[in-house]
């Protein structure tokens, strides 16, 4: 039988992003906003990188947004579905779709926020169609 | 300050094997800068200035000057991946415009088919203090998917088929029935393409480049050694890089970095897209060659795939004369990056040494493009205009 599971790698953490990892052990998925600028950002960064400021902040995100773009990866040991997900909050990044029939997933989907645990590290922010 | 006629291109080599398991790494880099330094009419005596990437085993350029016993007096490591050696072109012509090397050696090797590396398939790693990684790694980010994503948005916004991209194929595979040295010589079919294995959705297995081994090299020189040899004179006309991010959320993947690229090299040159006799365009799969021919400006941007349908890319037969070699699509892919064999049939395109059944007539203009990294995520562009003298 073929295996039904595929190994989610664990995100290396560091001070920067630590928080980032926090959140999502709490099922939130945090994004960045610029206190400079006001320019939201992904994968979080301590300086904005529109504007260079180190005023930036954690914000919590509704957790819901719309595939923008996906791959269903079919030469591997597990087939999993690669995507690019723009949140309601107008930050688009880069996710698996899962928990869903991968043949039925579509550009223009409305997705919503799941923590899938990862092979000895934090939960992963991924989204299931809603 | 412009590179505009400063640097020419004397020695170009392609490494004819394609898969070197009886070969080391530095053997085969020294054996591509021996033969691009045959071609051009120069000894190793000759080269004060060499530039490798991340392909060159060792520290930088020092394993490599070591082992090739070279004395230089400029060097250069610039790495982007599979773009570096069109990039090292133009970094090569600003130091000889600057004085600081008058013959510079560019060299590229690798050894992933007898590595037995799953080049599209497998993830990569740039290490944990890459910033991205955490925020990629776990979904399992590889190139072929990736460069699918790119697809899939393109046919999503833009009506492009999956029979448009296979036409890209099949033109690389009408050119590379010519080259004896080419991985896969076989002519196919639009229906050979899309019946092909599904590899990560879009793409299928005709869809993406030949895992080879290899290498290349290429000699630049400064005019009056130019002058000096018994070579058709390939003068550098212009060239632009330029290096695309997912833009920290404002992610666009129906263009690449070649539109800011393209215009940077064709203003340099003087030039415009409908002055070019022949291009050679990077295809680490097909999706790349349609999005950097509307970047570049050579169709209207969505209008690609309607572009490379009915041939016309195909050297006789159609508008644009691209990788009469067979590319990297057919041809070769040394060390998956294939921008060191775009510039090599360029060059052989305005000397007039392509094959006689794909050498374009009157080739007096001819433009090289590479495209290093993931155009999924980040990469660099970079274009090369170069003019037969």
């Amino acid at each position: 039988m073929a295996k039904t599971e595929r190994v989610i790698a664990a995100p290396p953490i560091n001070p920067e992003t630590k928080p980032f990892w926090d959140a999502a052990a709490r099922g939130k998925l945090l994004i960045k906003k610029c206190l400079a600028c006001g320019e939201l950002h992904y994968y979080p960064r301590a300086n904005c990188p529109f504007c260079f400021s180190d005023r930036t902040q954690w914000q919590e995100t509704s957790g819901r947004g719309t595939i923008y773009s996906y791959s269903v990866m079919r030469r591997a040991p597990v087939p999993y579905a690669i995507a690019y997900v723009t949140l309601a909050e107008g930050v688009t990044l880069m996710t698996n779709i899962v928990d869903c029939d991968l043949d039925a997933i579509r550009i223009g989907q409305k997705v919503e926020l799941v923590l899938k645990p990862s092979n000895g590290g934090p939960p992963v922010p991924m989204f299931t169609v809603r | 300050m412009t590179i505009k006629g400063k640097a020419y291109i004397a020695g170009a080599f392609e490494h004819p094997t394609r898969h070197a398991p009886d070969k080391s790494l530095a053997q085969l880099h020294a054996e591509v800068a021996k033969g691009a330094l045959e071609d051009a009419g120069l000894t190793k005596a000759d080269v004060d200035g060499y530039f490798c990437a991340g392909d060159a085993p060792g520290l930088g350029p020092l394993s490599m000057i070591d082992y090739m016993g070279l004395k230089v007096r400029h060097m250069d490591t610039t790495e982007t991946g599979g773009s570096s050696y069109t990039i090292h072109v133009a970094h090569a012509a600003q130091a000889i415009a600057a004085g600081k090397c008058s013959v510079a050696l560019i060299t590229l090797a690798g050894r992933p088919r007898a590595e037995g590396m799953a080049t599209g398939t497998a993830p990569r790693s740039y290490g944990a203090a890459s910033p991205d990684v955490a925020f990629e790694a776990p979904y399992a980010p590889v190139i072929t998917n990736m460069y699918g994503m790119c697809a899939m948005r393109h046919m999503y916004q833009y009506g492009t088929t999956s029979e448009q991209l296979a036409s890209i194929k099949v033109a690389a595979s009408h050119h590379a029935q010519h080259n004896p040295h080419a991985l896969l010589r076989e002519v196919v079919t639009v229906e050979d393409v899309v019946q092909s294995p599904m590899i990560a959705d879009p793409l299928h297995r005709l869809d993406c480049c030949v895992i080879s081994d290899g290498g290349g090299a290429l000699i630049v020189v400064a005019p009056e050694v130019a002058r000096s040899l018994k070579r058709p004179m390939v003068k550098l006309l212009g060239a632009g890089e330029a290096a695309k991010t997912p833009m920290a959320g404002k992610v666009d993947l129906t263009y690449s970095g070649a539109l800011w690229s393209g215009p940077r090299a064709f203003a340099e040159a003087g030039v415009a897209p409908a002055d070019i006799k022949y291009a050679s365009i990077y295809d680490s799969f097909t999706i790349t060659v349609l999005i950097t021919l509307e970047d570049l400006g050579f169709c209207d941007r969505g209008k690609g795939g309607r572009f490379v349908a009915d041939g016309n890319l195909i050297s006789g037969v159609g508008k644009l004369p691209f990788n009469t070699d067979g590319g990297g699509l057919c041809n070769n892919h040394p060390g998956n990056r294939g921008s060191m064999t775009k510039v090599i049939e360029a060059v052989r395109q305005l000397r007039g040494e392509a094959h006689p059944k794909v050498q374009v007539k009157n080739c007096d203009l001819a433009l090289a493009h590479g495209t290093g990294g993931s155009l999924g995520t980040r990469h660099a562009s970079a274009t090369l205009i170069l003019e037969r003298e």
